[in-house]
């Protein structure tokens, strides 16, 4: 379209990998260069990664950290989705609500420790209100744009039908609207993946974002601590390509004519 | 029968476009489709063709290399003896209207060519291509708000004011209702008829061709080829009911394999 | 009319103060403040000339992070979305990268800046740096290609292309991921501030925990930031409304 020609199957694997390989090597030349005593080379990190997972301590964390995202993530789906689709299905209630949500969104879940660790005291549940919270707001979102984008055409063919108001929601708005919460869902697990980092690198004290702020504490051992980052890039792709997995199926993915 | 005359390059009239052999064979990671069958084709200057065939057959694709936008796998195209490297404000393509820029006014949009004139001079021109396509008093206004026939009429019109040579339309009137379109096809033959350019024409729609066209150019299905090239000698304006006109329209329709009768 | 539809909300608000009041009035010794004791902790820091000294160190520390992803991610995401074969390139690297949460920087931010506003900003630029190039990149590849098509066609050189074609049709989906990058910045600032500064909306809600216990303090803040957060959002939705920047592809 707008470079010259189609890019070849090999050329797929061959610039990446070029490119990938060049920042390495851009990394690993710093180092040498600026003879920093401190700051890890690829290498230092790779030796890193392999010493946590010889001690045994990795796998802990990052079960840790994906538990609180599950359960944090998984409530507020349970929560954010039918109240999302409530919210859609009947404007006048969104009209109220919205507002309210507007102003408590831009508060970071961070900004919410304090008062999370008076209800919760210091500890995994603090941490997973704090994923919860910032899995909400956006699962809420989609639901509620989701179902107000199905077109009128839908559900007055569904009316047509004979279909009661809650059949009308369950069978033609949630299928026509599921696309769009998907998305949502997709960037609510990233959200949550970022928050559950954050959240564990102050309220608790285990998991990658614990191993961050640990590894610096305890030694500053900074190989460690780009270990754990690239790690937890790693399963934040890997969540999210799974996620994306999804979109595929073929009764959601007419709505994704055109992603790439 | 010789109402279809086999094809002869108008007398004395310079030609303009030349497609010589040409093949084009889409390649996608290995698997390759043939496009276009060595068409050969040549079209004088002034003249108005049409490449007439089936959705799909390869005529779009026949047009997008004419202009430069797409290279040949094999032979060559030339306009007035050169051979055709890449688009050219000579000659302009004119899309459906979704070729319009939503960000211009209409006037922001039949100027954008024009960026090498003096400012008085572009004002005139613009003006003067608002008026020929009826857009007087729309020339603030964006196309969102604009009809389907006045996008298109607009995007005529923006291709009109850098005076080039040829004209290039690809199913113009496709996404336009059937009255709509009727009255486009008598505007555009206005236009031509004042501006005489080399207009070449994609489209369908056989009625549409045989109204329009100095020579139709029958294409078959892909990999195209040239299946007929029928002289249209109906003087313009051409009465859609005369028998002239059935007749060479029937005869498109046998060619085609079509019955005319539903 | 149009105060009408402001009431039903409003009131919905109303109704949640009341019951939050109620039902901490309810015990003694509390922790968790009335929103009256809330309102009083925002006065408190009026009155002390701190309600705008943190509010300004904040908005200042976003400014400087986000205006410089933005000079920095939006021309380059616009140069890598152009050929396929660069976005091909810098894709894996972008996706490893997005995934890490800011905050997982501060370990480093600290060792390469210290602690202090430059590691705060330079945190916010993280923030801001990677969901700004994607949607630059993402803004360059939905450019219908026809428009392309007739720029070149009209005899437009690279630059031409550039400036009349490729930008003003990547306009509106860049402003709306501004908005959206502007209000990660926000939410990054404020824990940024809680860990690596002296000051601004961050630092006063972990400052008001640890040296007194002052929750008042600590939900006064929580609110500003919400406050605030909105009116930026806000502000740059008047943006999107200005007309030469309104038009959108979807013509119906």
């Amino acid at each position: 379209m707008k470079s010259l020609a189609e890019p070849k199957k090999w050329e797929r694997y061959f610039w990446p990998i070029l490119v990938s390989a060049l920042f390495l090597a851009l990394w690993h030349y710093s180092v040498i260069w600026t003879a920093t005593r401190i700051f890890p080379s690829p290498l230092d990190v790779e030796r890193g990664m392999a010493e946590l997972l010889r001690e045994n301590v990795l796998w802990g964390d990052i079960a840790d950290s994906l538990r609180r995202v599950a359960i944090g993530f998984g409530a507020a789906v349970v929560l954010g989705i039918p109240l999302g689709l409530t919210f859609g299905w009947y404007p006048p209630v969104n009209q109220v609500v919205n507002p309210t949500m507007q102003i408590l969104r831009p508060i970071s879940p961070i900004a919410w420790i304090p008062v999370s660790i008076i209800f919760f005291g210091v500890g995994d549940d603090a941490a997973i209100f704090l994923i919860f919270l910032g899995a909400f707001f956006p699962i809420v979102v989609a639901c509620v744009d989701g179902v107000s984008n199905v077109p009128s055409v839908s559900r007055r063919a569904g009316r047509n039908f004979g279909l009661a108001p809650w059949q009308l929601l369950a069978k033609v708005v949630f299928p026509a609207a599921l696309p769009q919460i998907i998305v949502g869902l997709r960037i609510a697990l990233g959200i949550a993946w970022l928050v559950v980092v954050a959240a564990e690198m102050i309220a608790v004290e285990s998991g990658l974002g614990y191993l961050i702020i640990d590894s610096r504490n305890s030694g500053k051992r900074y190989d460690l601590v780009v270990a754990a980052m690239l790690l937890i890039g790693l399963i934040g792709l890997t969540l999210d390509l799974g996620f994306r997995r999804l979109e595929r199926i073929k009764s959601v993915r007419w709505g994704f004519r055109n992603e790439s | 029968m010789s109402l279809m005359e086999p094809f002869v390059t108008p007398a004395a009239v310079d030609t303009k476009l030349r497609v010589e052999h040409v093949n084009i064979v889409f390649d996608r990671d290995g698997k390759s489709t043939p496009v276009l069958n060595d068409i050969s084709l040549e079209v004088g200057d002034g003249e108005f063709v049409c490449l007439l065939g089936p959705s799909g057959c390869g005529k779009s694709t026949l047009l997008s290399t004419m202009a430069g936008f797409l290279s040949p796998t094999s032979g060559e195209i030339k306009i007035d003896g050169e051979a055709v490297r890449g688009p050219d404000p000579r000659r302009i393509f004119v899309f459906q209207e979704r070729g319009v820029f939503p960000w211009l006014t209409v006037e922001g949009n039949i100027g954008f060519g024009l960026f090498k004139l003096p400012r008085a001079e572009r004002e005139r021109r613009i003006a003067y291509y608002v008026k020929m396509v009826g857009l007087e008093g729309f020339e603030r206004t964006y196309p969102p708000e604009l009809s389907g026939g006045m996008k298109q009429r607009l995007e005529v019109a923006r291709a009109l004011a850098v005076n080039p040579d040829m004209l290039f339309l690809d199913e113009p009137f496709g996404a336009l209702d059937s009255i709509t379109r009727l009255i486009m096809r008598g505007e555009l033959l206005r236009i031509w008829e004042a501006e005489r350019k080399t207009v070449i024409f994609v489209t369908h729609d056989i009625d549409e061709a045989v109204q329009l066209a100095d020579r139709v150019v029958v294409m078959s299905a892909r990999p195209a080829t040239i299946q007929q090239i029928v002289n249209i000698d109906i003087p313009h304006p051409r009465d859609i009911s005369s028998p002239r006109y059935l007749e060479l329209r029937d005869g498109i329709f046998k060619q085609i394999g079509l019955a005319h009768k539903l | 009319m149009n105060l009408f539809v402001w009431l039903r909300p409003v009131a919905f608000i109303g109704v949640l103060l009341s019951v939050w009041q109620i039902a901490i009035s309810r015990h003694a010794v509390h922790l968790l403040p009335t929103p009256v004791e809330v309102v009083g902790g925002i006065a408190d820091l009026v009155q002390h000339g701190l309600l705008l000294k943190y509010v300004v160190a904040s908005l200042f520390r976003v400014t400087w992070g986000y205006v410089l992803a933005v000079v920095l991610a939006v021309p380059l995401g616009l140069a890598i979305g152009w050929s396929r074969r660069v976005e091909m390139a810098f894709n894996p690297v972008i996706q490893i990268l997005r995934p890490i949460s800011p905050l997982a920087w501060i370990p480093i931010a600290i060792l390469w800046f210290g602690v202090g506003d430059l590691a705060a900003v330079f945190l916010i630029f993280l923030g801001c740096f990677l969901p700004l190039l994607l949607t630059a990149i993402n803004a360059v590849q939905s450019i219908p290609a026809v428009y392309i098509d007739v720029g070149r066609n009209f005899g437009l050189r690279r630059v031409d292309l550039v400036y009349r074609v490729l930008y003003p049709a990547v306009v509106p989906q860049l402003i709306v991921g501004l908005r959206i990058t502007l209000g990660i910045a926000w939410l990054v600032v404020v824990a940024a501030e809680m860990i690596a500064v002296n000051s601004g909306l961050g630092f006063l809600i972990i400052d008001a925990r640890n040296a007194g216990n002052r929750y008042d303090l600590v939900v006064a803040g929580m609110v500003l930031i919400g406050i605030i957060g909105l009116l930026l959002d806000l502000g740059i939705r008047s943006l999107e409304r200005v007309k030469s920047f309104r038009w959108s592809y979807s013509e119906d």
